[in-house]
C-alpha cells in the first residue's frame, strides 16, 4: 500500500475538504493506484538535474509601483455569500 | 451554404462587403444554438440579449469603417474565462452563482475588436478531465456522434465549433484540453507557447502549465484568433514580452526545406490502428509537399503522464484553496465553526475528480513527501523539456497523433481515473515543455470517428507551426467535412 485510509483522512484535513465514509474508501484505493503509477519516476536518475518550476526561463517580472484603479468595495463584495459594511462576514473565529 | 457554415475569414469578407449584418449573423447563430444545445449541452450560459447589443455595436463600427478582424463575429468562450457581468461557473457547483466583476485579458482583447460573445461553454469542472463528463452541468456531447464524448476539458469549445454554434471559440489547455477535444470533434485547436497569451482572468488550474488558445474551423481562422489574443500583458507576469508575428501573412503554403520529426516513442503499443494509419498518411502528405520527414527520439515520453499528475495536482491543490466560501461562490450552511465551514463548503461544492486531484496534490506537497513526489516531478520535467529542445536542434516541427484513440463512448472511462489520464499521453509532454502545438483534422476511423494530427512547434514559433498546418490543410479536405447536426 502506498497510502493508508488514515493518511487519506489526514490529507483531507490538510486540504480542508470534508469527505464521506464512501469517499474515503474509494479515494484510498484510487490514490493508491495513482501513487503506484507515479512510482516509475523513482527509477529515473535525476542526480544534479535542476528542477523546472516554470517552462519559460524568466527572471523576476517587475513593474513600476504605481497606484491604479481597482475594484470598488461594491464590486469586490458583489459575490460575497455574506457581507457587512465593506467587509466579508464569517463566523466568529475567537470564542 | 448557410451563414453558420462560413468560416471566420469568409464571414469577415461578407460583413465588410455589407452583404450581411452582424445582427443577422448573431441571430442566425443564436437560433442555431437554441435548436442544437438541448442535444449537445455545449453551452452553460447563452448570451441572447448581450450578444445582440454587441452585434449592433459591431454593425456601427463596420458602418463607420472601423471593422477589425473579429468585429461582428460570433465567438463563444469556455466558462473558465471571467466575463464582466456574465455568470462564470468553471462548470462547478462551487461557482454556480458567481458573476464576474471583470473581463479576462483574452476576452477584453476580442471585445476590443467588437467580437460578439454568444455564450459560455461547457467543460470539465475546473478544467480537470478529458471527456467533459466532469461538468456539474452534465456532459457535452460529440456532434459527430452523440454517444461519444467530445473530449475535454474544453469539450464545449470544440463541440460548439464543430456543431457550428459559434464561428470560433476560446479554450484553455493544461495537458491537452484544447488539442484532444479538437481532434475528437474534427476542428482546429491551438495551444500557444506558455507565456504567449495572457492568463489574466482565467480561472487557474495548474499555473505553470495552463495556456489560453483558440478553436476554429480551419487554420486561417486559427491564425486570426491567435493574432487577436497573443501578446504581452502587464497584468500577467508570466506572459512574455516577445514580438508577435503576423500569422496570416505566414500562411504561404511553402514547406521547402522544412524538417518534420516523427518521435518514435509516440508510435508504440496502445496506439489505435486507425489513428496510426491516418497520422502516417499525413506524414506521407508532408513528404509530397516537400518537407523532409526524420525519425527523432523523445526518450522521456513514458514518464510524462506521471510527472504531469504530480505537478498539475500540486498546483491545483494550491490554486483551489481560494474556494472557501468567504468571498464568492457557495457557502455551506449550519456549520460548527470557520474551519468546518471551509470543509463543508468544499465538500458540497467540488465534484469527485476535483476532490481527487486536490487530495493527490495536497499529499504530494505535504511534509515528508515533497521531495519524493513534487520535487522529483519537477526534475523529470526538466528532462522532458530537454528532450524537445534537443529534437528541435534537428527539426522545425514534430508530427504525432493527438490522442491514442478516437473519441470514446460516454461512460466508458469514468470509473477508471488512470485510464482517463492516459488518454492525454501525447499532449501532456508539450505542456510540461511549455512549447506550442496544434491539432488539426486528418481523417476518420473505420467507424467514422474523427482523428486529429498533432503538430508541435518550437517555443514562440507559432508562425511556423501555423504555416506547416496550413499547407497540409490546403492539400486535404478533412477540415471541410461537417458533423451532421
Amino acid at each position: 500500500m502506498k497510502i493508508t485510509r488514515t493518511e487519506v483522512e489526514h490529507v483531507s484535513r490538510l486540504a480542508r475538504l470534508a469527505l464521506s465514509t464512501e469517499e474515503l474508501d474509494s479515494l484510498t484505493g484510487e490514490m493508491d493506484a495513482i501513487l503506484g503509477y507515479v512510482e516509475q519516476l523513482a527509477t529515473l536518475d535525476t542526480e544534479g538535474i535542476v528542477p523546472t518550476a516554470h517552462a519559460v526561463p524568466m527572471e523576476n517580472a517587475f513593474r513600476p509601483d504605481e497606484a491604479k484603479d481597482g475594484f470598488t468595495p461594491e464590486q469586490a463584495l458583489s459575490n460575497a455569500p455574506d457581507a457587512a459594511e465593506s467587509a466579508f462576514r464569517v463566523r466568529r473565529v475567537i470564542e | 451554404m448557410t451563414v453558420y457554415d462560413l468560416t471566420l475569414a469568409e464571414l469577415r469578407a461578407k460583413l465588410d462587403k455589407r452583404e450581411i449584418s452582424a445582427v443577422e449573423v448573431t441571430k442566425t447563430y443564436l437560433d442555431r444554438i437554441a435548436a442544437t444545445n438541448p442535444a449537445l449541452n455545449t453551452f452553460i450560459t447563452i448570451c441572447n440579449e448581450t450578444a445582440l447589443a454587441e452585434a449592433q455595436a459591431a454593425d456601427q463600427a463596420i458602418a463607420a469603417g472601423k471593422a477589425q478582424a473579429l468585429t461582428g463575429l460570433p465567438i463563444a468562450a469556455k466558462d473558465i474565462f471571467n466575463t464582466a457581468g456574465l455568470r462564470t461557473t468553471c462548470a462547478s457547483r462551487i461557482l454556480d452563482n458567481y458573476v464576474s466583476p471583470y473581463d479576462a485579458t483574452a476576452i477584453a482583447r476580442i471585445k476590443e475588436q467588437k467580437a460578439v460573445i454568444v455564450g459560455k461553454l461547457n467543460m470539465d469542472e475546473f478544467a480537470m478531465g478529458s471527456s467533459n463528463e466532469n461538468s456539474a452541468f452534465g456532459p457535452a456531447r460529440n456532434p459527430w456522434n452523440q454517444d461519444l464524448v467530445p473530449g475535454g476539458s474544453s469539450g464545449g469549445s470544440a463541440a460548439s465549433v464543430a456543431a457550428r454554434q459559434a464561428v470560433a471559440s476560446l479554450g484553455t489547455d493544461t495537458g491537452g484540453s484544447i488539442r484532444q477535444p479538437a481532434a475528437h470533434c474534427s476542428v482546429v485547436g491551438l495551444k500557444p507557447t506558455y507565456g504567449r497569451v495572457s492568463r489574466y482572468g482565467v480561472i487557474a488550474y495548474a499555473s505553470s502549465l495552463d495556456q489560453v488558445g483558440p478553436v476554429t474551423r480551419d487554420v486561417r481562422d486559427c491564425a486570426l484568433m491567435l493574432q487577436a489574443i497573443a501578446g504581452y500583458d502587464p497584468a500577467d507576469s508570466t506572459s512574455v514580452n516577445t514580438p508577435v508575428a503576423d500569422y496570416q501573412s505566414n500562411l504561404t503554403g511553402d514547406l521547402k526545406g522544412l524538417k518534420i520529426g516523427l518521435p518514435k516513442e509516440y508510435f508504440v503499443e496502445g496506439l489505435d490502428d486507425d489513428v496510426r494509419k491516418a497520422v502516417e498518411l499525413a506524414a506521407d502528405k508532408y513528404r509530397e509537399l516537400g518537407a523532409e520527414i526524420i525519425e527523432v527520439s523523445l526518450p522521456h515520453t513514458s514518464y510524462a503522464v506521471a510527472c504531469y499528475y504530480l505537478i498539475a495536482t500540486a498546483e491545483a491543490s494550491s490554486n483551489l484553496a481560494r474556494y472557501d466560501g468567504v468571498r464568492y461562490g457557495l457557502r455551506a450552511e449550519n456549520t460548527e465553526n470557520l474551519v468546518d465551514m471551509y470543509m463543508q463548503t468544499r465538500a458540497a461544492g467540488f465534484g469527485s475528480e476535483v476532490k481527487r486531484r486536490i487530495m493527490l496534490g495536497t499529499y504530494a506537497l505535504s511534509s515528508g513527501y515533497y521531495d519524493a513526489y513534487y520535487l522529483k516531478a519537477q526534475k523529470v520535467r526538466t528532462l522532458i523539456r530537454q528532450d524537445f529542445l534537443n529534437a528541435f536542434e534537428s527539426v522545425d516541427a514534430l508530427l504525432t497523433p493527438v490522442a491514442p484513440t478516437p473519441a470514446f463512448a460516454l461512460g466508458e472511462k469514468v470509473n477508471d481515473p488512470l485510464q482517463m489520464y492516459l488518454s492525454d499521453i501525447y499532449t501532456i509532454p508539450v505542456n510540461l515543455a511549455g512549447t506550442c502545438a496544434m491539432s488539426l483534422p486528418c481523417g476518420f476511423s473505420t467507424d467514422e470517428r474523427p482523428i486529429g494530427l498533432q503538430l508541435i512547434g518550437k517555443p514562440f514559433d507559432e508562425a511556423t507551426l501555423l504555416r506547416t498546418a496550413h499547407a497540409y490543410e490546403q492539400a486535404t479536405d478533412w477540415h471541410k467535412k461537417q458533423a451532421n447536426i
